[in-house]
């Protein structure tokens, strides 16, 4: 589904990413970990199709397509979805407004009608009480005011509503307590789908307990230094990022 | 714009016409009279004058006559339909055509016992007691609130008896019709100790008309009283408009004024109020919409001038096109207005390089133990906000009209009537890219 292959790319000058090379599966769960400032966020926003970056080397496929040549809405048509680190405020737009527009954006791509009114009501309000949100968050402000948690479990929501092929999660364990980090995990686990990839940006392996993935990767410095199975989070956990940046990884991870 | 230059040194006045409401009457025609002193002694202002920088009004001389009607014009047909459409919703509706009330066209159904919804012009020529000062010289805040006084037409009085609620909005109508006049509403509200009131002003013009519009109203809050007063300019893109919305406030009394200022070539709002008792309640609110060479000028003032009162302002601009943009709010905290709680922000977004804003907070402090605060942005659309709609599918002109929307909204939801909300609400978006698409959604 989705193919890296050797990509290099930095911002203003400063190399990010040097040398990524990753392949996701449909029906896969992928774990990205590594220390603060390895480029998680920039890989992840770069799949996204933010602006204003530079890729200096290398390509990236989604399902056939050339993405980085995609721009951000055309992805998020064809099925990419980023749930972000820190979720916008957009102050003056409610929350259902904001998911009614961006489903039907993506109703539309599929050549599929735009859903009613009541029909929209009753899907957004199954999945808000899968995810224990608050209804009295539709009518407000997209994430203005939210707490922490509840900003996370609103990116959470949108990615259940939109339904994406791809989803990419940045640090949506960060900033939860325990029980809406079960919240949100069950929330994850209930997508999980043959057609369906995941991948899990965290900086601790906490969330793994509760999504457990098929592949974990470390990412350090901007680049892919180790990639295992579940239990290399665990084994990170105890040792710490210390240890595999001292690995010396000679080139790419298997 | 094909009114000559001469057009109006040839209407230039040098009297004031015989034709005007209540020139039969001694207080009447006296006020008139001195107020056309003034006038003449100054004549339409400069940008010499501190007050007026940024915005030249003598192009107003040179393109209208300052000249009223003599007699009512009939009502354009889009004027009847657009009346009729309003009257189904509001209950208490007054129209005036270039600054004539227009019976056939107003619907002022019943009004609650305690109040009483008039013609300007009849309370004039009748022998009804209006007091003297509803032509006052206290309301003169600008040159224009003079030459107003010289030769208001009609307007609307709206007069509350104490503890009176008025549950639907007054609503005026003020149309604009025909090229070249010049329009001269003036209202009067007085909300009695305890009553409660919204009233409307709508200022419409068909699209290319030029004329001029200088309006004033005058309110008065006794205590505990409330007013909810909404003015939406939607003039034609070659109208001048000048007014004045001057308050006056006694104690635990709530004034909330709202300005949308969407169509004219060139708009000047004066809106005051003077705090005159302890715990008054003063917010304005505004929201000027510009594209093209439109020019819109809002300058507030809020006098503080007994303990314990609040205000809060907020203003927001989208201005697009070469348009421009003037916010000037004056705040005065008086000697012993203590523990005054004053608030004033202003915000602008520049949708492109030749638009412009000159914004201007004003504080003057006499008093001790006072929170004021004030701020004021000019900036653009933000880069991360438009990544987050674009990145959950929202193609790039919605997201920027989403966003642009959002930034008014939080202006608009402070409209307490609900039919105005939605009719400013849409009228925005009708000038957004996909805005059909999101007014669909809503
Ligand atoms: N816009 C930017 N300009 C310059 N440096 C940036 C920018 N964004 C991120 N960086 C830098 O890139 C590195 C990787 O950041 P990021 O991808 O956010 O890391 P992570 O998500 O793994 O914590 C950091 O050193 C960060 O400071
Ligand atoms: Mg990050």
């Amino acid at each position: 589904m989705l193919s890296i292959m050797n990509l290099h790319a930095g911002i203003n000058g400063k190399d990010i990413l040097r040398g990524i090379d990753l392949e996701v599966r449909a029906g896969e769960v992928h774990a990205i970990m590594g220390p603060n400032g390895s480029g998680k966020s920039t890989l992840a926003q770069l799949l996204a199709g933010r602006d204003g970056y530079q890729v200096t080397a290398g390509s990236v496929r989604y399902l056939e397509q050339d993405l980085l040549t995609m721009p951000a809405e055309e992805r998020a048509r064809a099925g990419i979805f980023l749930a972000f680190q820190y979720p916008v405020e957009i102050p003056g737009v409610s929350n259902a407004l904001f998911l009614k527009t961006a489903l039907n954006s993506i109703r539309k791509q599929q050549g599929l009608s735009e859903l009613d009114a009541m029909d929209f009501l009753q899907l957004l309000r199954d999945k808000m009480k899968l995810l224990r949100m608050d209804e009295l968050l539709l009518p407000r402000a997209v994430n203005e005011g939210f707490s922490g948690g509840e900003k996370k479990r609103n990116e959470v929501l949108q990615m259940a509503v939109l339904e994406p092929k791809l989803a990419i999660l940045d640090e949506t364990d960060s900033g939860l307590d325990i029980d809406a980090l079960k919240i949100v995990a069950d929330g994850v686990n209930g997508m999980r789908d043959p057609q369906r990839a995941i991948v899990l940006v965290t900086h601790y392996q906490r969330l793994l307990e509760f999504i457990v993935p098929d592949v974990v990767h470390v990412l350090s410095q901007g680049r892919i230094v180790r990639s295992g199975k579940a239990d290399l989070a665990r084994e990170l956990e105890q040792r710490g990022y210390g240890w595999v940046e001292e690995q010396h990884p000679a080139r790419k991870a298997a | 714009m094909n009114i000559q230059l001469e057009s109006w040194e040839h209407m230039a006045l040098e009297q004031i016409p015989q034709f005007l409401a209540g020139s039969g009457v001694p207080w009447v025609s006296q006020a008139r009279q001195s107020a056309f002193e003034r006038y003449k002694a100054h004549g339409l202002p400069t940008r010499r004058e501190e007050e007026w920088k940024y915005t030249d009004v003598t192009q107003i001389g040179k393109r209208a006559s300052l000249a009223p009607d003599s007699i009512p014009p009939d009502p354009p047909s889009e004027a009847a339909l657009f009346s009729w459409a309003l009257a189904q919703e509001h209950p208490h509706l007054m129209v005036f055509v270039n600054g004539y009330y227009s019976d056939g066209l107003s619907a002022i159904g019943e009004m609650p016992d305690g109040a009483r919804l008039e013609s300007l012009a009849e309370l004039l020529d009748g022998t009804a007691e209006l007091s003297s000062e509803s032509l006052d010289a206290s309301h003169e805040h600008t040159i224009f609130g003079a030459l107003n006084t010289a030769l208001a037409t009609d307007g609307a009085v709206l007069h509350l008896a104490a503890g009176t609620v008025l549950q639907d909005p007054v609503y005026l109508l003020f149309i604009a019709s025909g090229h070249g006049t010049a329009i001269y509403p003036r209202n009067l509200i007085v909300v009695g100790e305890g009553a409660r009131a919204t009233v409307i002003e709508h200022y419409f013009g068909m699209i290319d008309a030029h004329h001029f519009t200088d309006t004033l109203t005058q309110i008065k809050l006794a205590a505990g009283a409330e007013l909810q007063h909404c003015k939406l300019l939607q003039e034609g893109n070659a109208s001048f408009h000048v007014a004045g919305i001057h308050a006056e406030q006694a104690a635990h009394s709530r004034f909330g004024s709202q300005s949308f200022a969407l169509g004219s070539r060139l708009a000047r709002n004066d809106i005051t109020s003077r705090l005159n008792g302890p715990e008054c309640q003063c917010e304005f609110d505004g929201l000027y919409l510009l594209d093209g060479k439109q020019h819109v000028d809002h300058h507030t003032r809020i006098d503080h001038l007994a303990p314990s009162c609040t205000s809060r302002e907020y203003y927001r601009g989208i201005l697009d096109g070469e348009s421009h943009g003037v916010f000037n709010g004056k705040v005065i905290v008086h000697p012993h207005a203590i523990k005054t709680d004053a608030h004033q922000s202003n915000r602008n977004l520049l949708l492109s390089r030749e638009a412009e804003v000159d914004t201007k907070p004003q504080l003057e402090i006499f008093a001790d133990d006072v929170r004021c605060t004030h701020g004021a942005t000019v900036g653009q659309l933000d880069d991360d906000s438009l990544f987050y709609l674009r990145s959950r599918g929202i193609d790039a002109d919605s997201a920027h009209s989403l966003l642009l929307y959002g930034f008014a909204n939080d202006i608009i939801a402070r409209v307490a009537d609900p039919g105005m909300r939605t009719r400013i609400e849409h009228l925005v978006l009708d000038r957004l890219p996909q805005g059909e698409q999101i007014k669909e959604l809503l």
